[in-house]
């Protein structure tokens, strides 16, 4: 059953139908997409709905990719859902700007829906849990 | 066909230039409209080319990228890239039109060795009708007529020396 909900946030209205497409296609399990074409919008989505995973280009009018992913951090409904970077901006520099900021993956433009998959099923898949400090035994 | 990424080439090896910026459209279209360009086998008139995308680079490299191409591929390219039919891609043609050349400049920089993070792109801007004249202020220039469904698309690369 189609469960997952995705968020799309891209200034190019195209790029989201390819982007949305390429996820489908992907057979994760797509039941809803929301989209938003800066990060702006993108953190006014996530005030009102809760989302299993965001796929964001970098360069966006208004407020860019980098500074979304920034903060998502205090966004409630985002907490824990990962982010992959859908961008022209396949740089080094740029994919450790993108990590550090916060996302979990990076995807360059141009793409395949396979390439789509392949970035994006292993950041569904969950974090092991981080293991607890030992307590002294009295 | 993944996007490769070629042996390291300097941003002052311009010689190069045109075997990777034919490559970076190649990749442009065959993983984004599933398709591929051809390579004329006579030369092309340059006439009707009444759709221009326009991508603009800063930083290490300065200039503009362009491709250019009749309205009726403008729509073909548009469609292929929607998976909708030449009427259906509306008005959203223009806006697939300029992500071609975002990706195009974008997959080309990141070709050059040391480009990528020195040089950055503006926004694309589509500019439809052939009776004008574009002034950039360049001095060296890429070019390279290729065939999209046997129509030519001429891309060209110019930049500041």
């Amino acid at each position: 059953m189609d469960k997952l909900r995705a968020l799309i946030v891209d200034d190019s209205s195209v790029m989201r139908k390819i982007v949305e497409r390429s996820l489908r296609q992907s057979g994760l399990g797509i039941a809803q997409v929301f989209e938003a074409g800066n990060g702006v919008e993108a953190l006014a989505t996530l005030q009102k709905n809760q989302v299993d995973l965001i796929l964001c280009d970098i360069n966006m009018p208004v407020m860019d990719g980098l500074e979304f992913v920034k903060r998502l951090a205090g966004v409630e409904n985002a907490k824990g859902v990962p982010v992959v970077m859908i961008t022209t901006e396949g740089s080094e520099g740029h994919v450790v700007k993108a990590l550090s900021a916060g996302a979990r993956g990076y995807i360059r433009k141009p793409f395949t829906p396979e390439q789509v998959k392949e970035h994006v099923l292993p950041v569904l898949e969950p974090k092991p849990l981080e293991p607890k400090p030992l307590e002294p035994k009295l | 066909m993944k996007p490769s990424h070629l042996a390291p080439h300097s941003a002052r090896g311009r010689e190069h230039w045109l075997p990777i910026l034919q490559q970076a459209i190649q990749e442009v279209f065959e993983l984004m409209l599933a398709c591929s360009l051809e390579v004329p086998t006579q030369p092309l008139p340059n006439q009707g080319l009444d759709t221009t995308s326009i991508v603009g680079l800063a930083g290490e490299l300065c200039g503009i990228l362009t491709i250019r191409c009749n309205a009726r591929t403008a729509a073909g390219m548009a469609s292929r890239m929607l998976g909708t039919d030449m009427e259906g891609a509306g008005p959203e043609k223009w806006d697939a039109l300029g992500e071609i050349c975002n990706m195009v400049a974008g997959n080309f920089k990141n070709k050059i060795a040391g480009l990528g993070d020195g040089c950055m792109l503006s926004a694309p801007t589509v500019i439809t009708g052939a009776d004008y004249s574009l002034h950039a202020m360049i001095s060296d220039e890429v070019r390279t007529v290729l065939l999209f469904e046997g129509e030519p698309v001429v891309l060209s690369l110019e930049v500041h020396r």
